[in-house]
């Protein structure tokens, strides 16, 4: 019994409507115009703003704007602070990616598996994508890594090695940490459902075939993830590239630049230094960033959305 | 009266012309069978005419009133969908009662019209359920309780045995004709399946690809197919196709040999084919008679065996596979050579293009012979 | 047979083992919220304790920005999933049965507003809010709010109206119902799961969102979000007032998470995954 709507018996594609006889359409437009106006001048005001801040010598603290071309683009690219900054960026996703794409997919075939309290197991895994990113952060600073009273120096010391002050000496290492446990859920979670779209005659025909728990591993259960696993690191990307609060709330970026991503610094140079067209030179160079991933992401919605 | 009359009408979905200018009158009472193959264009056409598609041209008129620009709500047809197309969230009795609620109709007399259809088919003690909980064939009966309760000037049915298993299906084909002798309305109904069609059908519309192929009584489709492919669609199995050569023309029939070496006269008017031209040979499996006659010979493929019928997979020395439809109680086995033979006045002819030679005499259950209100083109032939 | 029952009990136990594992900063976390402070950053942290609820209580009745600003956190979540619901449900309804040929590209254009990123338009907003008098104004965050999920609602609803099987209408038409009665009986009645879980994850994402609300709040309108950074930099014993806060913060949101996992999956891969 189907409960999709079966495919018109002429072949050609079936275009619904709801009911109209002519000249008593809705208004189309009318009901699109809301989100239509609104999302266009959200998106493009202020990046035109930007644009145009980028182009200025504007500090809020200083009394004197003019235009200055380049200027911001040439001290920021020169800078040795937005170098850091972006590789900080790049390292930072490239480590959650691994670690959340990695044990993800396995988390994945685990918890597709047949086992008792599957239902909550999953919840539990679930749960910190829900956290709140300041919560999180605090929670794993002070309770966790915290180096005198926190759990994992305790634990650390019960085995007879020394606590290590995370935020002291590796601060982007214990950033990737919290964030990559924030993510874990979202890859988990993303691919088991992919997972179990996988019909399960094609697993019991590959074991029909001979294949064990390995070879399943590669040649069935990758395959079909390749798609989701792309997707996947294509949207991580797009939300790592603005990791913000995690930092604000632990390290501040320090000690110096250590702990500091893009949009830190540029948070910095807006909010904390002022300057307006520095941050909106940065602020430009984050959407170059983030537009080369948009690109192959949008390529690949447009592929999966059916209008 | 609930006449329906379709006009000229063509249906285009973009560059594909899926409805190729299509003319048909269906009369009060009438029910009316639209069968073809998968992409004939059948449900399209039941779709115009319910007004749930717009055409691209052409008319189309029920009871004599031009129905183009009249939304499907307001044409007062009821249509059962392929799918039933249930709501799922009201129970059986919301759902059937739903038209008359949109219209107004007070409670009471809503109720009571539910409950009669519901009375009709058997529904009473689903009323209160919902969809989900119910089987197919129950499913079924509410989409067509739905389309009673409107007491529509005319039924529309998209394929509504499609979904049932075969028990079921043949239980439901009895209980529409029923339902059709019942209520006395006219009935639009569309399938795919040519049993279906010959069972419950006053008048059966072939098409194929678009265009109407035959209109007309099962019987006068059975004995008078105007073409191969009305010819090879209706009657289950399948016509056997033999080629052959016309080695003669008399008055009232047409010589013809086979490939396979037989001849025979078929009794077919003489002024359509010349000496020598390619005609087709059609005979049914049931036309055949084992062990007579010289017609045509060969080897037993396969023996399928009904218990009331036998059907002989023969294979001809000129390669043809033919499908001979036997005694149950036939003694040939698997492997076996036989003979075939078949009464001239049983055959078909078909000339080059696949336009059937008309024959000399109709079959008196066929029949009047129909005046045109469908197309009728063989393949190849011109618009 | 015991094959099978050996592999299920390993797997049991290595799923678990790995659950718990991942949960386990928050069970500790919950935990800590109900030690006292002494307690809560003692070495070797103690695992049996007596259970206090001093903490909620501080949090809750003392500080009086705790409420302030859970009550911001409420006002701000579900006033912009409101308010894009208003403006998502007429623009998916006309993309979802009324599609052009540009429909596809108008949903892809709407979800590519998504892909950019907070910071490169922090100047700018900032700046509009300042002179337009809406920093620290929980109705201009709420804007902003509203602006960054719209893509995302109008995408799931538009995804969830399409799933509506459109014979169901077409049956609604032939029983005589015009454009507004397929809406109402219909149509609303049958998509209310999908809105409602968009309306879910609008909730969830604006409850934790964590650049905005940080950057353009201060004291009237700070969210919970912003609550638990201050905590960053205190002084003194914290530990148990911070897990009771961030506790009470987390709380409803792990259970709107657990209710709406399946169409998460949808909204947050813009449909990539099905």
């Amino acid at each position: 019994m189907s409960t999709a709507a079966p495919q018109a018996s002429s072949g050609a594609p079936r275009r619904w409507a709801l009911a109209t006889s002519r000249g008593r359409k809705p208004p189309i437009l009318a009901l699109k115009l809301p989100a239509v106006v609104v999302l266009v001048l959200w998106s493009i005001i202020p990046l035109l703003m930007t644009l145009w801040f980028s182009f200025q010598h504007y500090n809020l603290l200083d009394a004197e704007r003019h235009f200055s071309g380049l200027e911001n683009y040439r001290y920021l690219l020169t800078d040795d602070a937005l170098v850091v900054a972006v590789g900080n960026t790049l390292l930072l996703v490239a480590w959650v990616l691994a670690i959340t794409v990695g044990l993800g997919t396995l988390l994945a075939v685990l918890l597709d598996q047949d086992f008792w309290g599957r239902g909550i197991a999953r919840v539990l895994v679930i749960a910190p994508f829900f956290v709140m990113p300041t919560v999180s952060a605090l929670v794993w600073k002070n309770l966790l890594m915290h180096p005198v009273n926190g759990l994992f120096g305790f634990l650390l010391r019960s085995v007879g090695l020394q606590a290590i002050d995370w935020f002291a000496d590796i601060p982007l290492a214990a950033i990737i940490i919290i964030v990559a446990w924030q993510w874990l859920p979202f890859a988990t979670l993303i691919l088991l459902t992919s997972v179990q779209a996988l019909d399960p005659e094609r697993k019991e025909a590959a074991r029909m075939d001979g294949a064990g728990p390995f070879s399943m591993f590669f040649f069935i259960i990758i395959p079909h993830l390749a798609r989701s696993i792309g997707v996947v690191i294509m949207i991580e990307i797009l939300f790592l590239l603005s990791i913000f609060a995690e930092i604000f709330v632990t390290t501040s970026g320090g000690p110096g630049l250590a702990s500091t991503n893009l949009p830190f610094l540029i948070y910095r140079y807006a909010l904390l230094d002022f300057d307006v067209g520095g941050a909106s030179a940065g602020g430009l160079i984050a959407i170059v960033l983030a537009n080369i991933v948009a690109i192959f992401l949008m390529r690949s919605l447009a592929k999966s959305i059916e209008v | 009266m609930a006449t329906v009359k379709i006009d000229n009408v063509r249906k285009s979905f973009g560059e594909v012309e899926v409805i190729k200018s299509v003319s048909l009158e269906i009369a009060d009472r009438e029910f009316v069978v639209f069968v073809g193959p998968s992409g004939c264009g059948k449900s399209t056409l039941l779709r115009l005419i319910a007004g749930l598609e717009e055409m691209t041209s052409g008319d189309v008129f029920i009871d004599g009133v031009r129905m183009n620009d009249v939304t499907a709500a307001k044409r007062g047809l009821a249509m059962v969908f392929q799918s039933y197309a249930l709501y799922p969230h009201m129970s059986v009795a919301d759902n059937m009662g739903f038209s008359l609620r949109l219209a107004g109709v007070p409670k009471e007399e809503r109720d009571a019209k539910v409950r009669e259809a519901a009375r009709v088919l058997q529904l009473e003690p689903l009323l209160l359920r919902k969809p989900k909980e119910l089987s197919g064939g129950q499913r079924q009966r509410v989409a067509i309780g739905r389309a009673i309760v409107r007491n529509p000037k005319v039924f529309l049915f998209d394929e509504p045995l499609s979904n049932l298993d075969a028990a079921l299906r043949v239980q439901m084909r009895i209980e529409l004709t029923r339902l059709h002798d019942d209520l006395a309305a006219t009935m639009v109904y569309v399938t795919h399946d040519q049993i279906e069609a010959m069972t419950m059908a006053d008048k059966i519309v072939v098409l194929q690809a678009g265009v109407i192929e035959q209109v007309g009584t099962p019987l006068d489709l059975y004995h008078h197919p105007h073409n191969l492919f009305v010819a090879g669609f209706i009657g289950s199995p399948k016509m056997n196709f033999l080629r052959g050569t016309v080695t003669g023309t008399k008055d009232g029939a047409v010589s013809v040999r086979l490939a396979g070496g037989g001849a025979l006269d078929v009794p077919v008017e003489s002024g359509h084919v010349s000496e020598g031209a390619e005609v087709t040979l059609g005979v049914r499996p049931e036309d055949f008679a084992v062990g007579e006659g010289g017609l045509l010979g060969g080897e037993v493929l396969v023996v399928e065996r009904l218990g009331g019928a036998t059907f002989l997979h023969v294979k001809t020395g000129s390669g043809d596979l033919l499908t001979v439809q036997a005694d149950g109680d036939s003694p040939v086995r698997m492997h076996d050579r036989i003979v075939l033979g078949a009464s001239p006045g049983d055959c078909h002819l078909f000339d080059k293009a696949g336009l059937a030679i008309p024959r000399t005499s109709r079959h008196p259950l066929a029949g009047e012979k129909p005046a045109s209100t469908g197309r009728a083109v063989g393949r190849g032939s011109e618009r | 047979m015991k094959k099978a029952l050996r592999r299920k009990a390993i797997t049991t136990t290595a799923a678990w083992l790995v659950a718990l594992l991942i949960f386990f900063p928050i069970i500790w976390m919950m935990l800590t919220s109900f030690k006292t402070e002494i307690e809560a950053v003692s070495t070797p942290p103690r695992l049996f304790f007596s259970p206090t609820l001093e903490n909620y209580r501080d949090v809750a009745f003392g500080r009086a920005d705790y409420l302030k600003c859970a009550w911001n956190s409420i006002y701000i979540s579900f006033g912009s999933t409101i308010l894009a619901l208003l403006i998502a449900v007429p623009a998916a309804y006309a993309m979802a049965f009324f599609p052009t040929r540009r429909t596809k590209d108008m949903m892809l254009w709407m979800l590519s507003t998504k892909f950019m990123p907070a910071v490169g338009v922090l100047v700018p907003i900032y700046l509009i809010f300042r002179d337009t008098g809406l920093l620290d104004v929980g109705f201009g965050l709420l804007l902003v709010y509203t602006l960054v999920n719209l893509p995302i609602v109008v995408w799931m609803l538009f995804s969830f109206f399409k799933e509506v099987p459109s014979e169901i209408l077409e049956a609604g038409r032939m029983d005589g119902a015009h454009a507004r009665d397929e809406l109402w009986f219909l149509l609303l009645p049958l998509s209310l799961p999908g809105i409602a879980s968009t309306a879910l994850l609008a909730v969830i994402l604006s409850w934790n969102e964590a650049f905005w609300s940080l950057n353009l709040t201060a004291y009237q309108a700070a969210p919970l979000t912003y609550y638990i950074a201050s905590f960053s930099s205190p002084e003194g014993l914290f530990w148990a007032k911070l897990s009771a806060a961030s506790t009470l913060a987390i709380a409803p949101i792990l259970v709107f998470g657990w209710m709406s996992q399946r169409q998460l999956v949808r909204g947050l891969t813009f449909g990539a995954v099905k």
